[in-house]
């Protein structure tokens, strides 16, 4: 490859390197419109001005939203969820997972086609709301967290990542005596840290985003995850719903509080974003379609 | 006599093995039993509503106590013009996924392999693997932010330009437009990851012996990338026509309104609309059924496609 990049550029790689920019530009504009908006000093807001860097710079909309009831539950609600789900998930994902990988226990094959079939089948919207209410866990945030807990394609790809993990560890292992679960806890997890890294990331956005389940299975407002929150405030311009965000209590332009809304309903995961970055293009490669 | 004692010795010895093969494999089941709990309760008990597809549920009766009507509901549904209107709907947002959408992975790819410079590179990738992450309450309020007709900057400057303002977000001729528009904007970048990967398997050799032979860029890509990425391509666009029948619903029903409902109505807006809002459970409850049979023959079809091309399916 040095041979090639050794060379000078030419227009091609120009033109190529200006389109580039210009896509990530579109890709971030929004977000730095948004977040301009929710910093812009409410006494020099005006709407439709748009600067990159505020021009006054003011905290006034996030100490009015911070302060609010509907907003510190939902938040509270969502990190609930998050946190509990993606821990959940991991768990589950990972152990069922690892005993798919064993082609020598009975059954492994029906539970595989169990997995499978849930791919490119379900029952749908209205059987799964009519099971959350057999449940009891209607208007609980348990609702979310259950249903939730993990999926096929997840399942999937965690296995064919445990597959490709060295088995000698794990014989050597077992001839010193270990159990089937501390091989699994002593060898399996600490060796999967990569894949438990994308995965927690991709789980948790799972769960910080979940939208349409809230919306159905939660409907006291007390109950209200941010996604709920932030489009009854920024999408049914009009509803108050059970929000003490819009209304008269505002004094602000309501254009900086539900930007300031928008960016606080993504913030965590620009956040964690960083952090788990390397590690999630591995992880969504990990036994896809090998080129 | 004799044989039967044989034979119940026999019975017993294959129960005994298989007794002993559980007890060997136990703590393995511990570790499977979670997720297969999961799958159980939240994935298959579901499955036995879907028999209220065939009845005229009333849920005060419950489920027994609901009476059969057989394919009533179904006859209804196929007689009804709002089925025709989903299915027109949902066939054209996919289409326009399918053009639109489809392709643009396969070019952002094609731009970031040209990509020399590791540190540009890297941070164009990380830019436009970002949205993926957003939910789509963000980027519908998103939407709605720049392109609404009172605070919309897009707006803002077409009518700077001296141009009247647009209405985005309640023409029903934009409405397919402004889903796939949102659609490549959240997740195209993330779209890449894949064909990036298949082709960063190209011997770099090839390319370099193409040099020596006086290939231009374009030739290389034509000639050496392309021609790399090609199997990937052809087995991601089968295993889309096996999605013809999805829409990425919460999409739709953030950015529905009651000006765009004629565009905007597919089977499961139309389940949550008279299912959970309006209480037809029954009827709700067909539409869906019909959906998930119809979604499980087109993935049927498109896998059995793609491993009669000798490739990996889905499964």
């Amino acid at each position: 490859m040095s041979f090639v990049a050794a060379k000078k550029l030419t227009s091609f790689d120009y033109i190529n390197y200006a389109l580039l920019a210009l896509i990530s530009l579109v890709s971030v504009f929004p977000f730095i419109y948004v977040f301009s908006v929710s910093f812009t000093d409410p006494e020099v807001y005006i709407p439709l001005k748009f600067y990159i860097v505020p021009e006054k710079w003011s905290f006034a909309a996030y100490e009015y939203i911070l302060s609010t009831n509907s907003f510190l539950n939902a938040f509270k609600n969502t990190v609930f969820i998050t946190v509990i789900g993606a821990v959940l998930s991991i768990l589950v994902s990972f152990t069922f997972a690892y005993a798919l990988t064993k082609k020598a226990l009975p059954g492994r094959n029906w539970m595989l086609g169990a997995v499978i079939f849930t791919l490119v089948f379900n029952a749908g919207i209205l059987p799964n709301y009519l099971l959350i209410k057999e449940l009891g866990l209607l208007n609980s945030l348990w609702s979310l967290i259950l249903s939730g807990i993990t999926n096929a394609w997840s399942l999937i790809i965690i296995k064919s990542f445990l597959e490709s993990l060295p088995s000698e560890l794990e014989d050597a292992a077992r001839i010193d005596g270990c159990s089937d679960i501390s091989v699994f806890w002593r060898i399996v997890i600490p060796l999967s840290m990569p894949a438990i890294a994308a995965f927690t990331l991709f789980f948790s956005v799972a769960y910080w985003n979940i939208y349409f389940n809230a919306l159905i299975y939660l409907t006291d407002s007390s109950k209200w995850t941010l996604q709920v929150l932030v489009k009854s405030l920024v999408i049914d311009s009009d509803s108050s719903g059970g929000s003490d965000l819009s209304g008269d209590g505002a004094v602000l332009p309501q254009e900086t509080i539900r930007m300031a809304s928008i960016v606080l309903a993504m913030v965590p995961i620009l956040l964690i974003y960083p952090f788990l970055q390397k590690h999630f293009a591995k992880g969504v490669m990990l036994g896809s379609v090998k080129g | 006599m004799r044989l039967s004692i044989a034979m119940n010795k026999k019975n017993n010895n294959a129960f005994l093995n298989l007794w002993r093969v559980l007890v060997q494999h136990r703590w393995m089941y511990v570790l499977a039993f979670p997720g297969l709990l999961f799958l159980l309760v939240f994935k298959y008990a579901p499955m036995w509503g879907l028999l209220i597809a065939f009845k005229d549920y009333n849920p005060y009766a419950g489920f027994w106590g609901s009476d059969w009507i057989g394919f009533k509901h179904f006859a209804e549904l196929f007689s009804s013009k709002s089925f025709y209107l989903m299915l027109r709907n949902t066939f054209a947002i996919n289409v326009f996924s399918l053009i639109f959408m489809f392709p643009g992975p396969i070019f952002l790819a094609l731009m970031l392999n040209e990509v020399r410079h590791e540190t540009f590179k890297r941070l164009n990738q990380s830019i436009v693997y970002l949205p993926h992450f957003l939910s789509w309450v963000v980027v519908v309020s998103m939407s709605f932010f720049i392109l609404s007709t009172d605070v919309g900057v897009v707006n803002k400057i077409i009518t700077e330009l001296g141009f009247e303002p647009m209405m985005f977000l309640s023409e029903p001729n934009y409405f397919w437009a402004l889903l796939t528009a949102q659609n490549i904007w959240k997740d195209a970048g993330w779209g890449t990851i894949i064909f990036l990967a298949a082709m960063a398997g190209v011997d770099p050799q090839r390319y370099e012996a193409a040099v020596v032979d006086g290939a231009s860029r374009w030739r290389q890509i034509w000639h050496i990338t392309l021609p790399a990425i090609r199997p990937t391509i052809i087995i991601l666009l089968i295993l889309r026509l096996g999605q013809m029948a999805d829409i990425g619903f919460e999409q739709v029903i953030l950015m529905t309104n009651p000006l765009v409902t004629s565009v905007s109505e597919v089977f499961d807006t139309y389940v949550y609309t008279v299912g959970i809002l309006q209480g037809q459970i029954s009827v709700g409850v067909t539409v869906g059924l019909f959906k998930g049979i119809v979604g499980l023959v087109l993935v049927l079809m498109s896998n059995y496609v793609v491993k009669r091309l000798g490739q990996e399916g889905i499964y």
